[in-house]
């Protein structure tokens, strides 16, 4: 596999090679080339199962990354392909050509990170969520607990009772106060 | 009578489709009627429904809804410490949490060097075999519950039962045991636990011998499964098809044999496959690996050593920060590949995690392509053999 990995380095100019194991490995590619990749992989380098796709959202850097992981089945190999995408108008071409769930996992980044993938079919559709119009969830500038302040507004909290209290109220609502003291017992 | 059964209308002119693809349905013409399954019904797995649009009681275009279970798991877990995300974790399945807790354990100790004591390994790999049976249990006899056998079901659940119990006594919860954490396990066997695991799982062998009587020598359950709802092989790589629904059509993929992880390279085992694809086929190959679970659990507790450690020393857990890197972790379950993404970026909370669940692809598009041409009677079946799980879908 090394072999392969030093024709991809020389025909697609990867910015990264990292080696997670013997069998796995990510490589880092320009947005342009990504799709190529993915589909040489697939067409002559027998990858032909396509596991995951996945977005990381690093906001620091104002950049989304995808992550394309794919596996060779026979020589039991993984190949994970990373690309860096821009956060503002974030668009990444579709891969929904190669295999029939990518449409899924597109539709669920369009809906979760709000990326677009023009083309791809029923991308418009909602996936989880219904009559959303905030921004895309899974962004990290969403906040959860402000959103479901704004949202559910708080409720008022149960009243409580003293058990002891309540009870003696309910079972001898006319009993006095204080305990009367038997004059005998004194 | 007999093309009751062989019914395979051509259905390639009629609904017409539209110059854009998509099909020329017109509900005001009533022709069509449009009927939703669940997410309300006994026969639906879980809370998701399914959008059927049908002509005669024959479907001609399904759309699968989820969303009703939504809670953000992804999300939650990103906000929090790397330990606090195991109570979030494990309810991403009820029907196998273990695999979730070994997953985010075996992500986290990836990305920070640590190695688990072999104790701990033995342990971890028959806590997730236990956890099979039991999934197995429910799917197993629930196969024939769609088509209205319910005694197995109500076999199945018995006997789910005593293995829970097995989990109680190990872990100390019934569904969820966060008993797998970072560094290892949380404790040892208890006393007399193996005498009282092999006294359940005779019990289940007993019974997997009426559960065959009773689903696969029964001749409703063969007219209802044979040839309903076929997969082909082709589609296993287009699809994204794994686990018992790819080996149904003789493509072995299994990821204990493929990319051993635990103790699993020690076990002696082979994949069960079966060549139709059809419903009888899946649960034909499930069957079989309820007796091969029963048999790896034997082998494991014949295996294992007594005692030893069960804990790597980790972090302490409230300051523990991992360096930036990521990891995708896989493990076999019930439903097939079932893996982990996980980014750290440093801090003490990860960046991101996204599970690899096989519901999401089998739920929905392969559900949706197989539901088309087929009987309304048929849509629990086909949804039950393919064992969706919709909290996979909506992390």
């Amino acid at each position: 596999m090394k072999n392969l990995i030093e024709r991809l380095h020389i025909k697609y100019s990867l910015t990264d090679i990292v080696n997670q194991r013997d069998n796995f490995v990510y490589l880092t590619i320009r947005k342009e080339n990504a799709i190529d990749l993915v589909t040489y992989l697939k067409d002559y380098e027998g990858f032909s199962h396509f596991v995951l796709l996945s977005c990381v959202d690093w906001i620091e850097e104002g950049k989304f990354q995808l992550s394309y992981f794919l596996n060779q089945p026979n020589k039991k190999f993984d190949i994970t392909i990373r690309t860096m995408i821009d956060r503002e108008n974030a668009e990444m071409q579709s891969a929904h050509h190669l295999w029939k769930h990518i449409e899924t996992y597109q539709r669920e980044l369009r809906e979760m990170y709000g990326i677009n993938f023009p083309g791809s079919p029923r991308i418009e559709e909602n996936f989880i969520l219904e009559g959303w119009d905030e921004i895309p969830p899974m962004r990290r500038e969403f906040d959860t607990k402000k959103y479901s302040e704004k949202t559910f507004f708080p409720r008022e909290g149960r009243i409580t009772y003293d058990p002891a209290t309540y009870m003696k109220d309910k079972l001898y609502p006319n009993a006095p106060i204080t305990a009367k003291v038997n004059k005998k017992d004194e | 009578m007999s093309n009751l059964f062989n019914w395979n209308p051509d259905r390639s002119k009629y609904p017409s489709m539209k110059e854009d693809g998509t099909l020329d349905v017109d509900l005001s013409s009533q022709k069509f009627t449009k009927l939703w399954v669940g997410p309300n019904h006994p026969g639906v797995t879980g809370n998701m429904a399914v959008e059927i649009t049908v002509s005669g009681d024959e479907i001609v275009h399904a759309k699968t809804h989820v969303g009703y279970l939504h809670r953000g798991f992804e999300k939650l877990i990103e906000r929090r410490l790397f330990i606090q995300g195991f109570p979030t974790c494990i309810r991403m399945c009820v029907a196998e949490p273990d695999f979730n807790e070994y997953l985010l354990s075996k992500s986290i100790e990836d990305l920070s060097g640590i190695e688990i004591p072999e104790m701990a390994e033995w342990l971890r790999t028959l806590v997730l075999e236990m956890a099979r049976l039991q999934s197995l249990l429910r799917t197993v006899p629930g196969q024939g519950g769609t088509f209205s056998l319910g005694l197995g079901v109500q076999w199945g659940m018995y006997l789910r039962d005593l293995i829970l119990d097995r989990f109680e006594e190990l872990t100390g919860g019934r569904i969820y045991h966060m008993y797998i954490l970072p560094g290892g396990v949380r404790g040892l066997l208890p006393d007399g636990f193996k005498e009282r695991l092999e006294e359940n799982l005779q019990l289940i062998d007993e019974f997997i011998i009426k559960i065959k009587k009773l689903m696969f020598d029964n001749a409703v359950f063969k007219k209802r499964a044979i040839g309903v709802g076929v997969i082909k092989k082709e589609w296993v790589d287009q699809f994204g098809i794994v686990g018992p629904n790819a080996r149904s059509v003789g493509i072995s993929r299994d990821i204990r044999k493929d990319y051993p992880y635990l103790k699993y390279q020690e076990l002696d085992f082979e994949p069960p496959t079966a060549k139709d694809g059809d419903i009888f086929a899946r649960s034909t190959v499930r069957y079989r690996e309820l007796i091969q679970t029963v048999d790896l659990i034997r082998q494991i507790m014949a295996k294992m050593p007594e005692k030893g450690d069960i804990k790597s020393p980790t972090p302490n857990v409230l300051h523990w920060k991992i360096p930036k890197g990521e990891t995708y972790i896989r493990s076999e379950s019930s439903r097939g590949e079932y893996g982990m993404y996980y980014v750290t970026d440093g801090s003490d909370k990860p960046r991101r995690i996204n599970l690899r669940g096989p519901s999401y692809n089998h739920a929905m598009t392969l559900l949706e392509h197989m539901l088309v041409n087929a009987n309304i009677s048929d849509v629990h079946a086909i949804m039950v053999s393919l064992q969706t799980c919709p909290p996979e879908i909506e992390r």
